[in-house]
């Protein structure tokens, strides 16, 4: 039992976090809201070639995976730095699609290469982006379906995702697609974005107030402001654990505990970052609103706090494997 | 990275469950923090110590099995699903040994290590002052020079198990006048029987003698029971304190059984939707808690050092202990009023934590100054 990154994986999570920190992601998410996804996709083409997206896919359809731990880490980094589109989406589309090497063999190779992007709804649920995916992937009551067309795009709280209802019928891709994996995917590389957005809004706020004077002092050296940065770090540190246990574990319980924990503490810092910042924390022209309105999207999709700690207390029903 | 045990590691966790389903009374001893159930402690740590179970990560010089963290959390894991007594011996084998451990002479920890791990010498804590709590540095108490030793005085508080126990430890100032409040201190270790000592015991909220005061007037110690160098005590005392906060104290083990029992309670209850998610929550957290301790312990075996996140650990655990005992309190109904309940005790227990071992507004000051890099200010 050795429960920590090894040389290699965290090599691989800084390599991200540079080029990451080199892109200036605050204008590719801005740019990404208004619907023009030209920045967007260089991105995520560069994520592509960094392997990001073929952790989900098996190496016999040009990927490298499952790596679960690695698309852990991975998504950690892309929250940290607010990347846009449907990135777990992405991935639960991987997982959908290696159900049956016809899909996989037509589908896969270019999920990998980050020249197609995909997303997925359950039937009636909104899928994330489904103006800028290519893959539109419904699942509807009698399985899995190819989209043809998504309607009107409707805002979200998060300006920088943009929510669509995807045409019905299409052609049926497979009456019986692994779902439960792909959730599980998919919640995974939820709890790991959120862990990463709680991250960098501490680490944002935390940089505001050693700067920000008032009262001839740095706001940071006031107890209240300290104690509420302190409870954001401890939540943090405690669903980093969480997300990478479930990582290694894959148990869909482990994995909606990483959820709920990491999505909470996600939130729970937002809230903190907003009341430290002030009013600058309030509006869209500051950074910091990308990383506050992500927390809260989130925190929503791909199983709800309630739908978490359903998964969690149900699964201690059952004796555990 | 992994969490899978090696074959060693399962041998081992299976080991541990035999002995303990052969050996943890069915009965469970009355409290420790009484006089009738402190004996009965007592004599299960010397069951434990019979077959080497007391203090498995010592060296076996000791008593102890030499096993790493990670065998010790196994064990302790297997401790509590077991529903073992907690462990009289804690201050001393949880505190005090790691200290000597690291400061100790050859000599002290032969004398010291082995009727502790016994349960024969039990120890406690003597760090608290009526006016240096979390202050701990404004402490007054004194140690002066004599004749082959020091001779000590003044007033120690919140001495836990102190009430009943057969010596304990804790820092006096041997030096006035010093440029700073936290040098000059001398880390000592004392009999509670010694004459010029007093022990007035003192019952927490539930009237329990769990802790007392102690009265010191002229106390004689030896040299060879001053731990390092005289005058240099504190920062011996902080590397103990660490230990309180972090991992030997609290270990994941216990909240994992908590969480399980507070789980069936649950059941037995019928389920009942308004405790549903603080029942999901206790598991979670338990289970955030015994990975957060592993990748603790996986640092630490690649040799890092542990310091400021035991203030990380503190708070949570503190937090998460009451809130998980306030869940089972609520489940009992009307039933949760009752101190004779097997809930009662560890939710006082419980409201402890965040009080002791250094507040948690102590806590959160370290985390936001050692690792946030917030800037210090007024308390």
């Amino acid at each position: 039992m050795r429960f920590l990154p090894d040389a290699e994986q965290r090599a691989f999570a800084a390599s991200l976090d540079a080029m990451l920190g080199s892109a200036d992601t605050p204008s590719v998410v801005r740019a990404w809201g208004r619907g023009e996804h030209t920045a967007g996709r260089a991105l995520w083409s560069r994520l592509a070639e960094a392997g990001v997206f073929a952790l989900a896919v098996p190496e016999a359809y040009d990927g490298v995976g499952p790596r679960p731990v690695e698309l852990a880490l991975a998504f950690v980094e892309l929250g940290r730095h607010a990347v846009p589109g449907p990135l777990a989406e992405t991935v639960a589309a991987a997982v959908l699609l290696s159900g049956s090497d016809g899909l996989a063999a037509r589908f896969l190779p270019s999920l990998a290469a980050g020249r197609t992007m995909a997303t997925v709804a359950p039937e009636g649920a909104f899928a994330l982006d489904g103006d800028a995916a290519e893959i539109r992937l419904g699942l509807a009551s009698d399985g899995l379906r190819l989209s043809p067309g998504h309607g009107p795009a409707r805002p979200s709280l998060d300006p920088s995702r943009r929510l669509t209802r995807l045409l019905p019928g299409g052609e049926l891709l497979s009456p019986d697609p692994p779902a439960g994996l792909a959730l599980t995917w998919a919640r995974l590389a939820t709890a790991a974005q959120a862990l990463g957005v709680g991250l960098a809004l501490l680490d944002r706020t935390v940089a505001h107030v050693g700067r920000r004077t008032q009262f001839g002092v740095p706001v940071g050296s006031f107890q209240a402001v300290k104690h509420r940065l302190a409870d954001a770090r401890i939540a943090l540190e405690f669903a980093r654990p969480l997300v990478l246990g479930a990582a290694l574990t894959m148990r869909p319980d482990d994995v909606a505990a990483a959820k709920l924990t990491a999505c909470e503490a996600a939130y729970a810092t937002a809230r903190t970052a907003l009341q430290l910042h002030g009013a600058i924390g309030y509006t869209a022209e500051y950074d910091l609103s990308l990383w506050l309105t992500r927390a809260r999207a989130l925190r929503g999709v791909w199983g709800s706090p309630d739908d978490c700690r359903t998964a969690v207390i149900d699964a201690r029903a059952r004796p555990r494997g | 990275m992994d969490l899978d045990e090696s074959a060693e590691q399962q041998d081992f966790r299976a080991q541990a469950r035999r002995w303990l389903r052969a050996n943890v009374p069915a009965e469970p001893p009355a409290s420790l923090e009484t006089e009738k159930g402190f004996a009965e402690h007592r004599a299960w740590e010397a069951r434990l110590h019979a077959d080497r179970w007391s203090v498995v990560s010592w060296p076996e010089e000791y008593g102890g099995r030499g096993v790493d963290l990670v065998k010790w959390l196994i064990f302790e894991e297997e401790y509590y699903a077991a529903g073992a007594p907690g462990r009289v011996a804690q201050n001393g084998i949880g505190l005090l040994a790691p200290t000597l451990f690291e400061h100790g002479s050859a000599e002290q920890r032969a004398r010291v290590l082995p009727p502790m791990a016994s349960g024969e010498v039990v120890w406690a804590q003597a760090w608290s002052e009526p006016e240096a709590g979390s202050d701990l540095a404004a402490l007054t108490s004194r140690a002066v020079r004599t004749d082959g030793g020091w001779l000590l005085s003044g007033q120690k508080t919140w001495s836990s198990r102190a009430a009943f126990a057969d010596r304990a430890f804790g820092l006096f100032r041997s030096e006035s006048g010093t440029p700073k409040r936290h040098q000059g201190l001398t880390y000592v270790m004392f009999d509670l029987r010694a004459p010029g000592v007093t022990v007035r015991p003192i019952g927490r909220l539930d009237g329990k003698p769990a802790f007392a005061e102690l009265f010191l007037d002229g106390v004689f110690v030896p040299d060879e029971d001053v731990i390092g160098e005289p005058g240099r005590g504190w920062r011996i005392a902080m590397s103990t304190a660490a230990n309180e906060r972090g991992l030997t104290l609290r270990s994941p083990g216990r909240f994992l059984a908590a969480a399980d029992r507070l789980h069936r309670l649950w059941r037995e209850r019928g389920e009942p939707r308004s405790a549903r998610d603080r029942v999901a929550d206790a598991l979670v957290g338990a289970r955030a808690y015994q990975l957060f301790t592993y990748a603790a312990a996986a640092r630490f075996l690649a040799g890092e050092p542990l310091s400021a996140e035991s203030s990380l650990n503190k708070v949570f655990w503190s937090e998460y202990d009451i809130a998980l005992h306030e869940t089972a309190l609520d489940l009992l109904g009307a039933e949760g009023e009752c101190a004779d309940t097997e809930w009662a005790e560890p939710y006082v227990f419980s409201l402890a934590g965040p009080i002791y071992a250094g507040t948690n507004e102590i806590q959160r000051d370290l985390v936001a100054e050692h690792l946030l890099g917030l800037p210090k200010g007024r308390r």
